[in-house]
């Protein structure tokens, strides 16, 4: 498996080479080359704000479709709670699990259910384990990887607790094999996804070497089929009864309901990227050391956010606020007061901030540092894009690192053309400027 | 015919079970084939009383009779009692810990929603020794 697969991706004919994704990217991962956005895998963290902002719809997810469905003889839809809050009017989350199986699934397994035991297990945990503080969750893989890249020194807070799709994952297959006496194999375990970050997660697991999800569908894709089919379901119809979880489970959609189920009140909730890496910049100056628990959701309002949603995520929220309403707090609880060992993580998380470091040597990335300083002073300082770095640091970066060269920053070129006296052939001029700025020069 | 008696234990140790027994109660009335509308009223009272019993009362019973003109319910708990229960039954007075309040409890409307959704309801309670609940919903 490459490395650094991910399901975020360029696609060459609509991008336009503007640069509202490079600003955007919290890791600064995208660079415009040749007219061209590239996202440098190294640093993707599968967020999904490029898909968000890009207004020509280049960017995307790769994902599966429900042809995918096929190549297993018995398939299972595990439903991101997210998806609960997508429908206008909706009063009994079994229309939807109901409805799931038309659409080509043997069956049906919550992630809320799976979330309910994670919730359990990491109260466990907190009380147990004695982790670091603040122990930093896990469940959002664009998060973690966050973390890998940006402050592996804090990779010992994030909690070595299985994310809940890939608990539900497991235990959904084991509870196929027991029923049908298929081999595992023949089982395929399909997340109904409201991100790409997930996506990214299971064919380049987090915590463990192999993910239990086979393939993931997203939310946004199957929902005009899913509406179709709930709306086959007559309100006479016998539902049968498959949602089996609670307030807490379906509270893990949105920010703050994984740190409510801790039943911990000195947990730390915040969404959205920027806000997510200002929580982290605290914990590393050492300002949230008294917190216990830190939940972290890369996506604007949780997972209700994610990039592959169908609905406004405050609009979802407020759905999945009713909808969990008067429900019992939890329907799931490990058996024991014991952590099941597969339950936690099996695989240590590595920190991957190579691609941050200036060089390979402090001496060389001293040299490099030194250089970028003096670059810096030759750049206008207005991060306005057009080379096609995030700003003018980013390009300086990008020079000593050998990428491309000072020449890509237009402000500087023009002052180098200012400089030579006499240009006589605009023509020369315009093959070197881009075209927003060629009559801001002919004006000169 | 003889009525149908229901009784639940309520753990007030695991906060987590709350709301277990009033689903239970709620699926043996619509097993039952009551109107809708009073299983959902009986429902909500019923899950009202039942999570306040675990986050102010320490856990308790909570018991069932079902006949086919009234559903009556009475929910005990040996908790600390309610001191004032005109003020505990005042929209928005609440004393529910910040724990919980995360999960979206602690509004203080559970016992005027228990009001609302009842025909009858009778608190007994004494400070130090507990708390009863008495609720009766009419099937017309
Ligand atoms: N069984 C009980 N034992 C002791 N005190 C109780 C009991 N039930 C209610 N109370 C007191 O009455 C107050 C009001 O109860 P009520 O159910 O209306 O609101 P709440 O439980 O605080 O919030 P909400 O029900 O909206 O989540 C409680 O905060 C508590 O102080
Ligand atoms: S917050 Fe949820 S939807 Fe967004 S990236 Fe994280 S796991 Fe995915
Ligand atoms: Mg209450």
């Amino acid at each position: 498996m490459d490395t650094y697969f991910h399901s975020v991706r360029l696609d060459k004919d609509k991008c336009r080479g503007c640069t509202n994704c490079i600003k955007r990217c919290p890791t600064q991962a995208i660079r415009v080359r040749n007219g061209k956005a590239r996202i440098i895998k190294e640093r993707c963290i599968d967020c999904g704000e490029c898909i968000r902002v890009c207004p020509h719809h280049a960017k995307y997810a790769s994902r599966d479709s429900l042809e995918q469905l096929d190549s297993y003889k018995y398939k299972i839809a595990l439903p991101a709670p997210a998806l609960y809050g997508q429908f206008n009017n909706l009063d009994d989350v079994n229309i939807i699990l109901n409805a799931l199986p038309s659409l080509g699934f043997d069956a049906v397994f919550e992630v809320s259910k799976a979330a309910e035991l994670i919730s359990d297990v990491t109260r466990l945990y907190l009380e147990k384990m004695n982790p670091p503080k603040p122990a930093i969750s896990s469940a959002c893989p664009a998060v973690v990887r966050l973390i890998r890249v940006c402050f592996p020194e804090l990779i010992d807070n994030i909690i070595l607790v299985n994310a809940p799709v890939e608990e539900a994952g497991r235990l959904a297959r084991n509870r196929a094999v027991a029923k049908t006496g298929l081999k595992p194999e023949e089982i395929g375990v399909f997340f109904i996804s409201p991100c790409p970050a997930k996506i990214t997660s299971f064919k380049q697991p987090i915590g463990t070497d192999k993910s239990n999800i086979d393939g993931a569908i997203a939310i946004n894709d199957i929902y005009p089929h899913l509406l179709k089919a709930m709306e086959k379901i007559d309100e006479h119809d016998e539902l049968v009864a498959l949602h089996e979880s609670g307030v807490i489970g379906i509270g893990w959609a949105t920010s703050g309901g994984e740190a409510s189920g801790t039943l911990n009140d000195n947990a730390l909730a915040a969404d959205g990227i920027e806000n997510c890496m200002k929580i982290l910049e605290e914990v590393e100056r050492g300002n949230l050391d008294s917190v216990d628990f830190i939940e972290l959701n890369a996506c604007q309002g949780g997972c209700v956010g994610g990039s592959l949603t169908a609905e406004n995520p405050f609009i979802a929220k407020s759905r999945l606020m009713k909808l969990r309403k008067y429900s019992p707090v939890s329907c799931n609880r490990l058996p024991t007061k014991e952590i099941p060992s597969e339950m936690l993580c099996s695989v240590p998380i590595e920190p991957c901030d190579d691609v941050m470091k200036l060089a390979d040597n402090v001496q060389e990335a001293m040299a490099r540092m030194s250089r970028m300083e003096e670059l810096l002073k030759t750049f206008p300082g207005l991060d306005c894009g057009t080379c096609g770095a995030p700003g003018c640091k980013a390009l300086a970066e990008d020079v000593v690192r050998g990428f491309t060269t000072e020449h890509d920053c237009v402000f500087r070129a023009r002052q180098e053309l200012q400089d030579i006296e006499n240009i006589e052939n605009p023509e020369q001029l315009e093959k070197i400027i881009p075209a927003p700025f060629r009559e801001t020069l002919k004006k000169d | 015919m003889d009525p149908i008696a229901l009784h639940y234990d309520v753990s007030g140790t695991d906060f987590t079970c709350a709301g277990e027994a009033s689903g239970k109660i709620k699926k043996a009335l619509k097993e039952l084939g009551f109107p809708t509308s009073i299983t959902r009223n009986v429902a909500i009272a019923v899950y009202e009383g039942e999570i306040n019993m675990v986050i102010h009362g320490g856990g308790g019973v909570i018991d069932a009779e079902i006949t086919p003109e009234c559903i009556s319910i009475t929910l005990t708990d040996q908790g600390p009692g309610i001191p004032d229960v005109s003020l505990a039954m005042q929209e928005g007075y609440s004393t529910a810990p910040d724990n919980v309040r995360q999960l979206g409890f602690g509004a203080g409307m559970g016992l005027p929603n228990i009001k609302k959704y009842t025909d009858e309801m009778v608190i007994e309670t004494e400070v130090g020794k507990g708390t009863t609940i008495k609720l009766k919903v009419f099937v017309k």
